[in-house]
């Protein structure tokens, strides 16, 4: 449309900011948003138009960022108060190829401080209210670009998975949310959390826009160099409506107690109707599915104390009042800027780490980890991708499952495995109970997203579950 | 394994975190909650099993030794809760 003039970028990116000027108030899915710039950098889009400058994929399409990816002279807090005024003076590599790329950037979205949460409930902040129903959480980490998507107060938002953060709510808030292979997208400018399981991704409305927003910000970064020189396929381009001859291993364990009825019958009912397209599923067993939630919670909080060890109010973020020494400054900075869930994380990981511990927990839940990336290999060697559901239950209530820390967790029991793999995966939605989405979760080998995506697409070409929106708060718009 | 309350006190100067007292009854608590899923990882026998820190095979990325462009002194303090003439201001570290 941008193409044949029938609409501006000025104009999208117009439509874009009303209605966040409509719904906001009621989900609260952004920390910071940048109106103005918007509209300037649409307008400026608009005149490169008018000169004939080639219009790609992203052009003029507004996008959120989840607000962990720094984003030069605007307000990047972690929903944290310890980076509450934080202005980075530097692009992460993510959003400059997204400017390289001319989307329009409207804000940065509300998460769970840090990263550390399935709910979004853990922002320093406020809460983010799923659109499908506003007592309940979006899901989380990156519970404010999945809302926002979910909402249309975006386009595309991009988020940050290292346990399930893209996936999760994305299942929760029924868009697609997809984290790639480790290491094919970069971290640079990504405020670490668990340096070994951290990845960027999209959240989106259809699987097409995934795809194109995937090939925008994936490629080798010189700047981050854990991430890995391989070509980054055409993969819009490469997406087709065919799973013929397709192999699906269905794990058994991601279907055991705590799964909620609904959402296994969505999830078998997908597999069906994969198999009557040409696929073929068999289901399997991966016994060390049971040890990877205690395996990521030894990992991940160990990483995040190292890496949250920065923040000690020297050279950025929150300094305490009350400094009568330098161990004071830093000890009380610490614990008035931290919120409890992450304070809780950095003591986990401070401890596994310790001498005299460190051999049986954390170098424990590594070897684990080999263990797990194997069972992953093994599979693979027979199937082409592995599905399960994304989420055992559809979103809680916000509040419900904040007294037992353990609880919150289990919600990520599904999705956690695949970091500890590397390997790519991607939510969507297959079903909804109550009105509420439930998120089919397809798992592939790594550096195949190709084939993650094109069962997606296939999946979504058959069905309508994706066309579907939320009458914000109000249950199901036909 | 419990964490004992003065454990937990150790672990948090180790963090540099001053807690209060209420967060260290409640962290105890959940800490040890936390913990007790842990123990589920030593019935897996690990004896001959190579430690993963990263889940892709690579390893020494370098680059070639040349400089190139970094941030401004100015960029750099510019978050700096008490910053002047390109240095950062901290209470007195060394005891005389």
């Amino acid at each position: 449309m941008l193409v044949s003039r029938e609409i501006s970028a000025r104009e999208i990116t117009s439509s874009v900011l009303e209605r966040i000027n409509a719904v906001e108030g009621e989900v609260h899915s952004y920390v910071t948003i940048i109106a103005d710039q918007a509209l300037t950098a649409a307008t400026e889009v608009d005149e490169a138009i008018s000169f004939g400058e080639k219009i790609g994929p992203l052009t003029g399409i507004p996008i959120a960022i989840k607000d962990n990816m720094c984003t030069e002279c605007v307000l990047t807090t972690c929903s944290s108060k310890m980076l509450n005024n934080y202005i980075p003076p530097y692009d992460a590599t993510v959003v400059e190829r997204l400017h390289a790329h001319k989307a329009i950037i409207v804000g940065k979205t509300n998460m769970d401080e840090f990263a550390m949460g399935s709910s979004t409930e853990n922002s320093a902040f406020f809460p983010t209210s799923n659109p499908w129903n506003l007592k309940c959480v979006p899901g989380g980490s990156s519970g404010g670009s999945a809302a926002s998507v979910a909402a249309d107060e975006t386009i595309l938002a991009l988020g940050s998975d290292t346990g399930g953060s893209i996936r999760q709510p994305a299942s929760f808030c029924g868009v697609v949310g997809m984290k790639p292979t480790y290491g094919r997208v970069s971290r640079y400018g990504l405020i670490a959390f668990a340096s070994s399981l951290d990845q960027i991704g999209p959240l989106t409305k259809d699987v097409r826009d995934a795809a194109i927003l995937l090939q925008a910000i994936s490629g080798k970064d010189p700047l981050d160099s854990t991430s890995i020189d391989t070509p980054v396929p055409d993969f819009a381009g490469n997406l087709r409506n065919d799973v013929k001859g397709l192999k699906i291993g269905v794990p058994r364990e991601f279907f055991a107690q705590g799964v909620a009825p609904e959402v296994s019958k969505a999830v078998w009912d997908a597999l069906e109707l994969l198999e009557s397209l040409g696929a073929e599923y068999k289901e399997i067993s991966m016994p060390i599915m049971e040890y990877t939630l205690p395996t990521y919670y030894i990992i991940a909080p160990s990483e995040a104390s190292s890496n949250l060890a920065r923040y000690d109010g020297v050279r950025y973020g929150h300094r305490s009042r009350h400094k009568t020494d330098v161990i004071s400054m830093l000890s009380k900075s610490r614990d008035e800027g931290f919120g409890p869930e992450v304070k809780q994380r950095i003591m986990i990981g401070t401890y596994a780490l310790s001498a005299g511990y460190y051999d049986a927990y954390y170098l424990k839940a590594q070897k684990v980890r080999t263990l797990v990336r194997q069972a992953y290999d093994q599979a693979f060697a027979e199937f082409d991708v592995l599905i399960s559901p994304t989420s055992p239950t559809t979103a809680f209530a916000i509040g419900e499952n904040t007294d037992d820390p353990m609880q919150m967790k289990l919600a990520d029991v599904c999705t956690i495995p695949v970091n500890l793999a590397g390997i790519p995966a991607m939510s969507q939605t297959c079903g909804y109970h109550n009105g509420m989405p439930i998120g089919l979760h397809i798992m592939g080998k790594a550096f195949d997203e190709e084939t993650v995506l094109r069962v997606g697409y296939t999946f979504e070409q058959n069905t309508d579950f994706h066309t579907k929106k939320p009458d914000i708060g109000r249950g199901v718009m036909e | 394994m419990k964490l004992s309350k003065s454990e937990v006190e150790h672990v948090a100067w180790l963090a540099r975190l001053e807690l209060t007292e209420d967060e260290k009854d409640s962290l105890t608590a959940h800490l040890n909650r936390i913990m007790e899923n842990f123990e589920a990882l030593q019935r897996l026998d690990t004896e001959n099993v190579e430690p993963t820190s990263h889940s892709m095979p690579v390893q020494n990325v370098f680059r070639e030794d040349v400089a190139g462009t970094c941030l401004s002194v100015e960029a750099a303090v510019s978050n700096g809760p008490d910053s002047r003439d390109g240095y950062f201001i901290v209470p007195q570290v060394v005891e005389m």
